[in-house]
């Protein structure tokens, strides 16, 4: 493997995603996707349920070969050259594929198995494993003994087993506490920084979305934006007052015709984006006097950015 | 060889002789109802059953010996393939398909696993044996395993091939119900062909399970006593089965060689 020495910016692009496209029949799930992702970058997928966020992870994951384009994955196809992709991925699922009734350590032993790994260099790169993610303690337990936080760890720690270039993670922190959730990052950039690994995940919470370097929007299968945290937040720019009244469309409704602002209504709320915010609330109560209940205003947060690309929240509370 | 094929084959298997030994209630289901079935139906039969020359003049519990034998067989295959369903319900089967193994290890590993169950108790059954009054040979016993063991393969990729794209193991029980359980008793195991209506007959006939039971029922009673009129010949019985075992494989692999849509949302 000398591609880590070519300086070129092209044998640095871990994923290349060109022109990727998959049908379900007469469903158009993922249309014309392109995209890079660099080495050691970590690059969020975002987008709603449905948004073509899954079709894109099974196919980086060799599990589904698209209708059309093409997805190399350090530097071999998905679709021509699966074996060699698949040793070049790990692949942590929403839900952990952990045998639950086998202990830790049996996992992981499959897993070496599975991927070439054996013998004592194997057992040694189990401790490794499973000393990095703090589960060391725990190798003879059986899985179904676990809580769901370390049962993540341990899916993880076994995605990585094999040294993977590339880390796929499918909603990795979904059902996790705060604290859990702090942890399971601190090992992700601690593998980063280790091993040069890169990541890939999706993810609707705005914590993980804050981590990534860089973001990718999905909607209805296409690219809606794609750049780092603050310069989506700059792209979307202005302010947003967020207002609280009785009745939010009515209010809405009133607030454009008055003052012919983009006002929506996002989780019960009035929410008007515009430059100059502070300026505008007092104009807000003048206008609308005692229907206003509480207002805030603030910067453009990842979630105003994507409403603001997508027309949804990131997160609806449903599926 | 060995890191690609060899290796992650053995790992699969282990995998299911574990997962086997520790959900107890399996080994006990497996081994315990077809011996109940024996034991009751033996009983039950052996004054109603005519001992003539349908049955090769053998009584009912020594008739429906090797049946047992093949129903535990069909019973251990059943529930080792279920796990294929669990398997993909519990994530763990999406993990295999993105590791760097060939399908038919994936495939060969889950089936040899069950095939390893199905044999191990099929053989306990056949300890079985000197109550019956059967005094077996090492070249008769080396016989019967093997018999044991393409049977067991068979029924075993058999239930591989239904669980493959079976959404729910309900859905599972209800093929079982309706076609596994039926090619067990038109196979011999449970009456003779000789004794049987036309079409029910036929489709005897036609049933590949006919012919393990008969592998099994010749070599069993080879040189003791007569197993009747209408069992097809041992080399007939062994070269069906062995087909049996090689299409299902066949089959097996290249269904799983296929994306895998269902259930992987």
């Amino acid at each position: 493997m000398t591609v880590a020495s070519v300086p070129s910016g092209e044998a640095d692009d871990i994923l290349v995603v060109d022109g990727l496209r998959h049908s379900y029949g007469e469903t158009l799930a993922i249309q014309d996707l392109s995209f890079r992702m660099q080495r050691g970058e970590i690059f969020g997928l975002l987008g709603p349920n449905g948004g073509g966020k899954t079709t894109l992870f099974r196919i980086l994951s060799t599990l589904l070969a698209p209708t059309a384009g093409r997805a190399s994955i350090g530097g071999h196809d998905v679709v021509r050259e699966p074996q060699e992709v698949r040793r070049q991925i790990g692949v942590v699922f929403q839900a952990p594929s952990l045998d639950v009734k086998l202990t830790v350590r049996e996992n992981m032993v499959h897993q070496g198995h599975l991927y070439g790994l054996h013998g004592a260099a194997l057992d040694a790169r189990i401790d490794e494993m499973l000393g990095r993610v703090a589960m060391r303690e725990r190798a003879d337990a059986r899985v179904e003994t676990l809580s769901g936080g370390m049962r993540r760890r341990v899916d993880l720690a076994k995605g990585l087993l094999h040294r993977p270039a590339l880390v796929l993670l499918d909603e990795p922190t979904t059902g996790l506490d705060p604290g859990a959730r702090l942890d399971l990052w601190s090992y992700v950039s601690d593998a980063r920084k280790r091993d040069g690994l890169s990541v890939l995940i999706t993810t609707h919470l705005m914590e993980d979305a804050e981590r990534c370097d860089r973001l990718l929007i999905v909607e209805r299968g296409r690219i809606v934006a794609l750049g780092t945290p603050d310069a989506l937040r700059e792209s979307v720019g202005g302010d947003v007052i967020v207002a609280r009244t009785r009745d939010p469309e009515a209010l809405a409704v009133a607030v454009r015709e008055r003052f012919g602002e983009d006002a929506s209504v996002v989780d019960g709320a009035l929410r008007v984006r515009r430059a100059r915010g502070p300026e505008f609330v007092p104009q807000l109560f003048d206008a609308f006097p005692g229907q206003i209940e509480a207002v805030s205003v603030g910067k453009p947060t990842l979630e105003d950015v994507f409403i603001q690309y997508t027309g949804h929240r990131l997160w609806d509370g449903e599926a | 060889m060995m890191d690609t094929l060899i290796r992650p084959t053995m790992t699969l298997w282990q995998r299911e002789i574990i997962r086997f030994y520790r959900q107890r209630s399996r080994i006990v289901g497996a081994l315990a109802t077809p011996i109940l079935f024996w034991l009751l139906l033996g009983s039950g039969f052996a004054g109603t059953f005519h001992s003539g020359s349908e049955s090769g003049g053998v009584g009912y519990a020594e008739y429906f010996y090797p049946g047992t034998m093949i129903m535990v067989v069909l019973f251990t295959a059943i529930f080792s393939t279920i796990s294929v369903i669990e398997d993909r319900k519990e994530g763990f089967l999406q993990a295999v398909l993105v590791a760097p193994v060939a399908r038919s290890t994936v495939v060969l590993g889950k089936i040899l696993g069950g095939t390893t169950l199905a044999l191990g108790q099929a053989l306990l059954l056949l300890a079985a044996a000197p109550f019956l009054g059967l005094r077996l040979g090492v070249g008769d016993l080396v016989l019967i395993v093997a018999i044991l063991f393409v049977v067991a393969f068979a029924l075993t990729t058999l239930g591989f091939l239904i669980a493959w794209k079976m959404e729910s193991t309900q859905g599972f029980h209800a093929i079982m119900n309706l076609v596994l359980i039926p090619m067990w008793l038109l196979s011999g195991a449970f009456f003779p062909a000789s004794g049987a209506s036309g079409w029910l007959r036929a489709v005897m006939f036609v049933n590949p399970l006919t012919y393990g039971v008969a592998a099994l029922r010749r070599s069993l009673y080879a040189g003791t006593v007569s197993v009747g009129p209408d069992v097809p010949t041992l080399a007939i019985s062994i070269f069906v089965t062995c087909g049996f075992a090689v299409l299902t494989f066949l089959a097996a692999r290249s269904l799983a060689s296929r994306p895998l849509d269902i259930g992987l949302a």
